[in-house]
């Protein structure tokens, strides 16, 4: 198995530059310079292409471009259902993985190692027909709950980062006062690891949001489904999933600006 | 009052303490009175902060027992929340709450622990800020302090829940000179009004001036202990006098 015990903070060690670079969308910041301009020539300039094509070729991109908002509102409910189920999953994870009691902590552990060494898409099939052995679901929730899950480990590594991160001497302040853990918890540590786990949440959403491109496979018609069936009726492969990467692209440009001011905000509030 | 029949607030009684294979506490035993000023110094490592943080379990001990107003802290049935209420204890560090303006700092645990209403509560609490002389910081927040009002703020965070007794984990240390002034006038108030203290420091000032009993330790062990008078006139053992002739 795969070193479960605690891993010790990887700020110790000054030497050593660490670089975290994620697989959501880069979240550009005023800072940097070139990225912000970046964002907006990928993101203003997909937004004249799509009006471009609906103008000079309604021929198939208009009737592409009516077809497929169903598939926008379908992926958007499994991305919003599935973050929240796997923001709740993470708390009680990453809470999980910090208890002292070893049989919790091993058992968050054992999930985060498992679930993290699978596939997203084989884990997606697995749940799906293991809940469809179970109990019998709408696709759409079973599509939710897969990806939460699936989430749910990666999420509940940021909690216990982002709870690792605030010194300990706030969880001694707070029972010294006589709080007990889960007040300590709840009131002094939880509300400061918020501040730093924003950011990478920010960033596991939109991951989140491009890889629930994935349960079209399960029979949910999200954005890339719709996408496939006019392709099949059509024979416009070409011209379809040039429609359906921009609205892609467009919608993930648009959260992350969307979380970059969140957190401007945030980190200005302190 | 005679001294022998006031109320004993702590007892330790052969105290083992390990770290790892290190004997951070070597059978210690120790008694403070109601009311008592026991200053703890000796140089570091020598286990003052870890006998200071076993009186309210911020440690877990390896042997012996300690009892605070007569409950057996160690006790597996003793509810150690109930405890801490009881003993306030500041830190080198302040550990004040960051995300919280300083009345809320002195606030929360009022609200969450004593189940004091927001407006008695917010009332004590201003009281408390007058007395650490930061009034006009209440709706600050932490990092808008300095280092010596964060550690008033702290001070003031435990009075709050009117402690019996106060632990001060060298309060001091973290201060830039000339603000080491204003948190030890604070505790010299404190230490009149016949509050019971346990302070590790360095200051050898205000050990003088305020301590009942100045304990020594080293390697783990209490050596010697005494009044000021006797610390800083007369120390009888050799290891005492190697410090002291160091830190004065």
């Amino acid at each position: 198995m795969a070193p479960v015990r605690r891993r010790r903070k990887k700020i110790e060690d000054p030497g050593r530059p660490v670089i975290e670079i994620g697989d959501g969308a880069a979240i550009p910041t005023k800072k940097d310079a070139g990225l912000f301009n970046a964002w907006r020539i990928a993101f203003f300039g997909s937004l004249a292409v799509v009006v471009c094509l609906i103008v000079f070729k309604p021929d198939p991109y208009l009737r592409i471009f009516a077809f497929v908002p169903d598939g926008i509102w379908v992926t958007f409910k499994v991305t919003v259902g599935s973050i929240f189920l796997a923001l709740i999953i993470g708390l009680f994870t990453g809470l999980g993985r910090l208890s002292t009691q070893k049989i919790i902590s091993g058992i968050a552990s054992l999930y985060v190692e498992v679930i993290r060494g699978i596939p997203l898409l084989v884990q997606l099939f697995y749940i799906y027909f293991a809940l469809g052995r179970i109990v019998q679901l709408p696709a759409m929730t079973s599509a939710i709950i897969a990806m939460a899950i699936c989430y749910g480990a990666y999420m509940g590594e940021i909690f216990r980062a982002g709870i690792q991160s605030i010194p300990k001497g706030q969880m001694e302040a707070a029972r010294s006062l006589g709080m007990n853990k889960s007040q300590a918890m709840a009131q002094v540590i939880l509300p400061q690891a918020v501040k730093v786990i924003l950011p990478p949440i920010g960033n596991e959403f939109v991951a989140l949001l491009k890889d629930s491109s994935l349960v079209s496979i399960l029979a949910v018609a999200d954005l890339l489904r719709r996408g496939r069936e006019f392709a099949a009726e059509t024979f416009t492969y070409f011209e379809t999933y040039t429609a359906v990467a921009l609205v892609y692209l467009i919608i993930t440009l648009f959260f992350s600006k969307l979380i970059s001011r969140m957190e401007e905000r945030i980190s200005a509030n302190r | 009052m005679p001294t022998d029949e006031r109320r004993k607030m702590v007892e330790m009684k052969g105290v083992v303490k390990y770290f790892g294979r290190l004997k951070a506490l070597n059978q210690v035993s120790l008694d403070v009175n109601d009311g008592e000023k026991v200053v703890i110094i000796g140089p570091s490592g020598s286990g003052k902060s870890t006998l200071l943080r076993s009186i309210n379990r911020l440690e877990e001990i390896d042997g012996g027992r300690i009892f605070v107003d007569g409950i057996d802290i160690y006790d597996p049935a003793v509810n150690i929340n109930k405890v801490r209420e009881e003993v306030g204890m500041v830190f080198q560090s302040f550990n004040v709450f960051p995300h919280k303006t300083v009345m809320q700092n002195l606030t929360l645990a009022q609200i969450v622990v004593r189940k004091r209403s927001k407006g008695e509560a917010t009332e004590r609490a201003m009281r408390l800020l007058r007395k650490v002389g930061i009034t006009e910081k209440s709706d600050a927040y932490p990092n808008q302090l300095s280092g010596g009002q964060q550690q008033r703020v702290a001070i003031a965070r435990s009075l709050a829940m009117d402690p019996k007794i106060m632990l001060f984990d060298e309060p001091t240390s973290a201060l830039d000179p000339e603000m080491i002034g204003e948190v030890l006038d604070v505790m010299k108030t404190l230490a009149r009004e016949g509050m019971t203290m346990v302070v590790v420091t360095h200051e050898m000032g205000f050990a003088r001036e305020v301590a009942d009993r100045i304990i020594f330790m080293d390697n783990g062990a209490i050596l010697e202990q005494g009044t000021p008078e006797h610390f800083f006139t007369n120390p009888s053992q050799e290891r005492t006098k190697l410090f002291l002739s160091q830190i004065l």
